[in-house]
């Protein structure tokens, strides 16, 4: 929406080194400039003019560009997670919209030439050469280790939650022989071995049911028989992207946002995702202006918006959505006609002061249109237990519901899995004390760790949820790009030895922001962290 | 289309359209299970389930393993120490032993004259989800892959769906055993050519569902060169490797491609233990290509369908149980044998034959002889009629793209005894009485009044739900408007 927007996406190859120097220098005027007026003016002048300026930037580039660069322009503005690795070029494609690349490279009668695999195959292969996927690589191939292997890289790049593991093993140990083995003496093997229904077991659905219900404090009480279980998050999210939009259409998704979003969401369904950029002008809040513009961009581009999808609380930031934003967005969404996918998969990783307020909850008080309004639930984050692979759609939409349910054949859970998952969530003493306890130590890290980081000279978002804090870390880059961030991304991980996860693979519009994931550490590794990152920060601030 | 999508709340065509094919008539017969299911002291009129491919013959050795084996399902204070690395463990590629474990028993199902390398297992969510991972890495929507009929009913929701494929039957005929042969294979290829639909590869089941055969080598080979020539791909989906209970052996495509000149690139192995352990609640699909691009890309798609960790780490434990896998390979084909002939024998002494098989979860029996009519539509009377009357809920070979009407599979291991004998009584009774009937003509209009009154009573979905007839159409409006 402003000029770094352009240079991160809109260049041509032969260009690229030329335009990003003059992204970056136009991005230092517009950024600061943004800031100012919107210090002064408020949220639509800051939006307006870098927007009308990007438009006729963008006016003016239509017309001199090639062909080739014309078309993949038309499919994606937002389709840049390519353009990301340094080295992996223009790789902008879309599934669905290939085929004009698949057929050429078809060669049927020569066998023992390339053989001729469908068009998305190459954008997903190289998609993985994002500093995301290649961080996480990295770790697995020398991960840090105390003892073992106290020169390995640590892991901050994985949104994942080890602090409160110890309960779930310690319920396990007393409760899992009667869970699956049943009392220890009837076994129920077609139970579990035989066909079950693919979208989850009712009793599971129940007590997952309950489960949400607890996680968002009692403010909201969920229907069984509205949940369609899958496994994991991920292909919930694919599977309402199958249901809710077309190939070539497109969603609207606030960043930063998740890199896995776009795996997700567009992969294989062909659809499309649409930048609504935040900005730290406003703490990285979702401005209800912004989505306006961004559905009306798409909109002059030909493209048909079919929803806005959300996480709250958000990631990678971490902040949570205002009821005053929700009801904002709803109203927004009915104005438009147009689904709301709410991503609520860190519901019980809150922590600190701020009120979580569901989706659902907005959506019960208002009892009008629910059937646009669709969650996007798992247990991966709240129950620490992303292996077992629990995801969860709850939609108010009938037809969504039938739809999801036959696609859930595709994606469904391990009836064992279940089986001994429904014996856990059911017991709510359990869960209760979970969740409390482990908000408490999720508290506890976050403060140490942001501590630990501002006394560095690195500040963070205030965050109220997830298992990450956002950080600025502007004052370290060597040219204000996303190049220059991507350097000291490099250097974090090869010289400091943290992995951790560029704003650029968020889709972040302002570069030198990095999401730090604390809660795979223990409190003692916090120190080591920041002696690592130390390293680097004063080399940058060296060699600046 | 547009239609459709103005009327509901703007929702995508795919999840408007009918391609998940429970629409179609041939559930009726799931429906009239589902309202009256056969129970053989509480209900004993009721309908049998005869129409799931699902293997229990064998539970009661799963069951005693897996007791004894408590840790194995994180069960005991051993097991709960893997948990933290267990619970957490959400990395696509699967768990290293998971993988090793899969592929030795592929190994093993294949008579151990391949290896299969761990590094190209690739998880998807059941063979259903594996199925359609392949298709989404080899073609684009409005491409078509060629499938010998009569093939799985589902095939044509897993292959089409979501991925916008299409689907170019290959007619096999009883002739010569429903042979796949060259010139049907040539004669399909061409056609969609000429219909200018781009042919993808080829894709069946071996050994055959429904038939329950298994492909000889010279088909094989003749299959591998068809492809080779044409630069397409090779899908062979080997789910009922291991329900192979008499000769000729199982051949794995691995084995074939060993000892030929061809593009491996162009082969692909779709693996289950759905149905060789009868664990289709367990949810594990396999893909194995031996092509590196389809491997890295199917991997990334696993996301999308993997298997719990849990059920990984399970599994794992049990499939190195070396003792236990060869007992219960081999006990569960006896048991398959065992079943298999008690039914096929019991319907030649009443006059019914079948189609020679040794392997799979079902026969392909023939009723020819009770068609009034030798149409699809006399093959649906009849259907129609066991349905109502024999109360028996078998699967009409229309339903399968079968091009000849009369044929009819029947599901044989989901089952007890005891009920395996009320379905033999019925169907002796059926037979019987329409052979003493001295007008055939009567008999079948008394079918047609006794119309099937079903409600959708259950929103259960099945693992094979068939599908509307033959959907070969070029000009379907989701290509159109891709296009």
């Amino acid at each position: 929406m402003t000029q770094t927007r352009f240079s991160r996406t809109r260049t041509p190859e032969p260009e690229k080194e030329q335009a990003r120097g003059g992204g970056g220098a136009a991005m230092r005027v517009i950024v600061p400039l943004q800031g100012v007026v919107q210090g002064r003016g408020g949220l639509i002048l800051g939006s307006i003019i870098p927007c009308a300026l990007f438009y006729f930037l963008q006016f003016y580039l239509k017309r001199h560009r090639n062909d080739q660069d014309d078309q993949n322009e038309s499919n994606s503005p937002g389709q840049n997670q390519g353009t990301r690795s340094p080295s992996s070029g223009q790789l902008t494609e879309l599934p669905g919209l290939t085929r004009n690349l698949s057929r050429a490279l078809l060669s049927p009668r020569s066998p023992s030439g390339p053989v001729s695999v469908s068009g998305r195959v190459s954008g997903i292969v190289k998609a993985a050469d994002s500093p995301y996927y290649a961080g996480l690589r990295r770790v697995k191939e020398d991960q840090y280790d105390e003892l073992g292997n106290p020169n390995g890289v640590i892991q901050l790049g994985l949104a994942e939650n080890k602090l409160s593991l110890d309960l779930v093993k310690n319920w396990l140990a007393e409760n899992a022989r009667e869970a699956i083995l049943g009392n220890g003496k009837e076994l129920s093997i077609s139970g579990i071995a035989t066909y079950q229904p693919f979208d989850g077991l009712m009793e599971f659905k129940v007590a997952v049911a309950g489960f949400m219900a607890q996680v968002m404090e009692k403010a909201v009480s969920f229907n069984p028989s509205q949940i369609v279980l899958t496994a994991g998050a991920t292909p919930a999210i694919e599977i309402l992207s199958f249901c809710l939009a077309d190939a070539g259409n497109a969603f609207l998704v606030p960043t930063p946002y998740y890199p896995g979003f776009d795996r997700d969401v567009k992969w294989r369904t062909g659809v499309e995702i649409i930048h609504v950029p935040c900005r730290s002008a406003d703490n990285f809040n979702l401005s209800i202006t912004a989505l306006d513009i961004a559905f009306n961009q798409a909109k002059k581009r030909g493209l048909k918006v079919r929803g806005i999808i959300i996480s709250n609380p958000s990631n990678p930031v971490g902040n949570l959505l205002s009821r005053e934003t929700l009801y904002n967005l709803l109203d927004f969404a009915r104005e438009k006609n147009i689904h709301i996918v709410s991503n609520e998969i860190l519901a019980g990783c809150t922590h600190g002061n701020e009120e979580f307020v569901s989706m659902a909850e907005i959506v019960d008080l208002e009892d009008v249109d629910r059937k646009r309004v669709h969650l996007v639930y798992g247990l991966s984050k709240d129950l620490s237990l992303p292996g077992f692979r629990v995801g969860v759609i709850y939609s108010f939409n009938e037809e969504v519901l039938a739809a999801a349910k036959k696609l859930t054949r595709f994606s469904s859970i391990s009836a064992p899995t279940q089986r001994l998952l429904i014996s856990m969530l059911s017991d709510t003493k359990f869960v209760q004390t979970f969740i409390t306890i482990n908000r408490e130590r999720l508290h506890r890290m976050y403060v140490q760790f942001v501590e630990g980081l501002k006394k560095l000279g690195i500040e963070c978002i205030k965050s109220s949820g997830g298992f990450y804090c956002w950080a600025d870390m502007s004052g370290l880059i060597s040219s204000y790009s996303e190049k220059g961030e991507l350097e000291l991304w490099d250097k974090l991980l090869n010289i400091a030895k943290v992995n951790v996860t560029p704003g650029s693979c968020c889709h972040c519009i302002e570069p030198g922001w990095f999401r730090f994931c604390f809660a795979t550490l223990t409190e003692k590794d916090i120190p080591v962290v920041m002696e690592r990152i130390q390293k680097v920060s004063e080399t940058c601030k060296l060699n600046r | 289309m547009e239609r459709t999508r103005k009327k509901g709340q703007l929702l995508s065509r795919m999840a408007t359209n009918d391609r998940h094919g429970e629409n179609s008539p041939y559930f009726d017969g799931w429906k009239a299970y589902d309202e009256n299911p056969f129970h053989p002291s509480q209900n004993p009129d009721g309908v049998i389930q005869m129409g799931l491919a699902e293997n229990q013959l064998c539970f009661d050795l799963i069951k005693k393993w897996i007791l004894e084996n408590p840790d194995a399902s994180i069960c005991t204070a051993e097991g709960v120490d893997k948990l933290k690395n267990i619970a957490i463990y959400q990395d696509y590629h699967g768990l290293k032993e998971f993988r090793e474990a899969v592929a030795k028993f592929m190994e093993r199902v294949g008579g151990n004259r391949v290896t299969f390398d761990p590094n190209r297992i690739v998880m998807g969510g059941g063979a259903t989800g594996a199925n359609e991972t392949v298709m989404f890495c080899l073609a684009d929507p409005g491409d078509a892959f060629l499938v010998p009929a009569p093939y799985y009913p589902a095939f044509a929701r897993d292959l089409r769906w979501r991925t916008g494929l299409e689907i170019v039957p290959v007619d096999c005929k009883s002739s010569n055993n429903f042979r796949i042969t060259r010139a049907a294979l040539e004669e399909a290829y061409e056609k969609a050519q000429s219909s200018n639909i781009n042919v993808k590869g080829v894709i069946l089941a071996n050994p055959s569902n429904p038939l329950g055969t298994v492909l000889d080598r010279e088909t094989m080979r003749s299959l591998v060169s068809f492809v080779n020539e044409k630069g397409i791909h090779l899908v062979c989906d080997e789910i009922y490797a291991a329900t192979v209970f008499s000769s000729p052996r199982f051949i794995s495509i691995a084995e074939i491609i060993q000892d030929m000149d061809c593009n491996r690139d162009l082969i692909h192995i779709v693996y289950s233990l759905s149905k060789d352990m009868g664990f289709p609640g367990f949810r594990v699909g396999i893909v194995y290509s031996f092509n590196d691009v389809v491997v890295n890309c199917a991997r990334k798609m696993s996301s999308f369908g993997l298997v719990s960790s849990q059920t990984q780490y399970l599994l794992a434990s049990m499939l190195s149980d070396e003792e236990f896998v060869g007992n219960f390979l081999r006990e569960s084909s006896k048991r398959l044998a065992r079943r298999h002939s008690v039914f096929t024998k019991g319907l030649e002494q009443v006059g019914i034959s079948c189609l020679k098989s040794n392997a799979g979860l079902f026969f392909w029996m023939n009723m020819r002889p009770l068609l009034k009519e030798q149409t699809a539509q006399g093959e649906l009377e009849l259907w129609r009629a066991i349905i109502s009357e024999v109360k028996l809920n078998v699967s009409p070979g229309s339903s399968f793209q079968c091009s000849e009407p009369g044929w009819f599979r029947v599901c044989f291991a989901n089952m007890d005894d005891e009920t395996v004998e009320v379905a033999l009584e019925r169907i002796r009774a059926f037979v019987l009485q329409g052979k003493e009937e001295d007008a055939p003509d009567q008999k079948s209009q008394r079918w047609h009044k006794k119309s099937l009154r079903l409600s959708f009573s259950s929103s259960r979905l099945y693992d094979e739900s068939p599908m509307s007839p033959r959907m070969l159409s070029p000009h379907s409006p989701l290509v159109r408007a891709r296009t």
